[in-house]
């Protein structure tokens, strides 16, 4: 069969799929396939706020409604000290590494330098060295640090919230640069041009042209370092002191032991609040 | 005029230090000098009480290679990373290329309904496995109710297996998405009208096409699933190790401790890390040509 216009958008190019008979069968298969395999990725989530609701001491199998289980979780001090160490820790790093992440972006993206290249290597090596491997070097490192500050002033120091957030601030940094370069790049600079024609100094065409334009960019940053500190699990354990806690490593230590309806409760405000910061996210790029 | 072009330039350079020495310090204080400790701990001597010896010795290295402990643990990781980024990559592709192929209005919601799962903590999608699987979970109380009866179906590397492909999807299908979005499925119908079959078609032109979406993905899939420990700890029982796993124990919980040959370990992985990364990166690329 010869074509004689090619097809441009999707419809008419399913359209004519469709009329030659080619595209039911492999894309009725796709079609099957990818719902099954988002079950596959929704079934365990379902299963674990479902879960979290049963009567069922062991949170496995449905015994009827109950919210005892939030109740209990919210009177465990244990908890909700955990809790509220991952969103302090979570909050110091985003702020700490928004801050840092934006100002690299800036640099490597508007400036060259000497020695640009090997800045781009160590910018990027965080993300693909494996977690493991940056945990157990900063767990060596930190005590390093202690032995030399007890020789120096006598003091024991010990790791607590403090390593942890040192940790998450040195991993988070590298995809804060990468989201906010990629608002630098997209960015118009005719407009800073402009400013500066208009007689605007350099201070004053970064916070009234500069910084506005690329906010959204900043904030996506700061959404993923927040929600990156949120989840990790690898370098708080490693880092994390004796009596310091944070959810996840308490969620972990717990699992190990038992599975019980208080973890699926914990674990599902964990999932309500991702969903509500990809909510966010999507709403800010909406906006962009 | 030169002076004051000078003076620009020294401020542009005092504006560019300023930008560069936080994130330069902090990078270097805390990521690259720690690397660069486990490095030279690596080759530092344990004493019996789990302290570190600053006496030069390449025993560690010798340990990994000769003990069948850590030498299973090697094979053992490398294998089911590479098993788990395969499957990944089976289940990923037609999904990417189901979300792009569909009517544009869908696409965003069906592309959010992988980002949340990829947002979502690790720790606890792979503990909802374990509910799944348990021994008088869903799985196995539907298993009971149609009279196969109970299967040991949690605490085994099948287990592991699923865990590690649940857990890492998402990393497959947004970058190879990103990948097949920007592809031109005309291009397929035009090698249809030269003569090409459909294989033909996928292998010569889409597959090379997407390559980076392929290579980014499964970078992505398989850096984290080298070093887990958590995977095989909920859902295989920590009935048999990972490398993760002993790494995590020579570090925090062995007796003694054994930081110089946790860091022998852990050097090691990186290394098999860039090893098989430029491998993989040198097949693809030729495969392109």
């Amino acid at each position: 069969m010869i074509k004689t216009a090619p097809a441009t958008t999707t419809a008419a190019r399913m359209q004519t799929a469709f009329s030659e008979g080619r595209l039911t069968w492999s894309g009725l298969a796709l079609t099957v396939f990818s719902i099954l395999v988002y079950l596959f990725l929704y079934a365990p989530i379902i299963v674990l706020v479902v879960f979290s609701f049963t009567r069922d001491e062991f949170g496995v199998r449905w015994t009827g409604f109950t919210l005892d289980w939030y109740i209990r979780l919210f009177n465990n001090p244990r908890m909700m000290g955990a809790a509220w160490n991952t969103l302090v820790v979570a909050t110091v790093s985003t702020i700490v590494s928004t801050i840092i992440g934006t100002l690299l972006a800036m640099a490597m993206e508007r400036y060259r330098f000497r020695g640009r290249n090997a800045m781009e290597g160590l910018i990027y090596l965080p993300i693909v060295v494996p977690e493991i491997v940056m945990a157990v070097a900063l767990l060596a490192f930190s005590a390093i640090v202690f032995d030399l500050i007890k020789l120096a002033t006598g003091e024991t120091l010990r790791r607590s919230l403090t390593t942890v957030t040192i940790g998450h601030i040195a991993f988070s940094i590298s995809f804060v640069v990468v989201v906010v370069r990629t608002s630098l790049k997209n960015f118009d600079r005719r407009l800073e041009e402009a400013a500066a024609d208009l007689g605007a100094d350099s201070w004053n065409t970064f916070w009234r042209i500069t910084f506005p334009l690329i906010l959204p960019g900043i904030v996506g940053g700061a959404l993923l370092a927040f929600t990156l500190s949120l989840d990790d699990f690898i370098i708080s354990l490693f880092l994390s002191g004796p009596g310091t806690s944070l959810l996840p490593v308490e969620v972990y230590n717990r699992v190990r032991r038992a599975v019980t309806p208080e973890i699926n409760a914990i674990s599902t405000l964990m999932l309500i609040l991702s969903m509500a910061l990809v909510a966010l996210s999507q709403l800010l790029q909406r906006r962009r | 005029m030169a002076t004051l072009q000078q003076q620009q330039q020294g401020r542009d350079r005092i504006r560019l230090a300023l930008l560069l020495t936080p994130g330069l310090l902090w990078l270097v204080l805390f990521f690259a000098l720690p690397l660069v400790i486990i490095f030279v701990y690596s080759f530092m001597t344990n004493d019996a009480l789990g302290r570190v010896v600053y006496q030069p010795t390449l025993d560690n290295y010798i340990t990994v290679f000769t003990q069948s402990l850590y030498i299973n643990a090697y094979w053992r990781s490398i294998w089911t990373s590479v098993l788990t980024t395969v499957i990944c990559l089976l289940i990923g592709y037609p999904l990417a290329v189901f979300i792009a192929r569909s009517p544009q209005q869908w696409r965003m919601p069906l592309l959010m309904l992988i980002l949340i799962p990829f947002w979502t903590n690790f720790l606890v999608r792979i503990y909802a496995w374990q509910i799944i699987l348990a021994n008088n979970g869903i799985i196995n109380g539907f298993l009971e109710l149609i009279g196969v009866g109970r299967l040991p179906l949690l605490n085994n590397e099948g287990a592991t297996l699923i865990g590690l492909i649940y857990g890492e999807l998402p990393f497959m299908v947004l970058p190879l998405y990103a990948a097949i979005d920007r592809f031109d499925f005309t291009l397929m119908e035009a090698a249809a009208d030269l003569g090409a079959n459909k294989i033909q078609a996928f292998l010569r032109i889409m597959l090379p096409m997407t390559m980076p979406g392929i290579v980014a993905g499964s970078v992505l899939v398989f850096i984290p699933t080298l070093g887990q420990f958590v995977v095989s700890e909920l859902l295989g029982g920590a009935k048999v190790d990972y490398l993760g796993n002993l790494i995590q124990r020579l570090f925090l919980r062995a007796n003694p401790i054994n930081w110089p040959l946790g860091s022998a370990m852990a050097v090691l992985m990186m290394i098999v890390l860039l090893v098989l990364i430029m491998l993989y990166f040198r097949a693809t690329t030729e495969e392109e040509r």
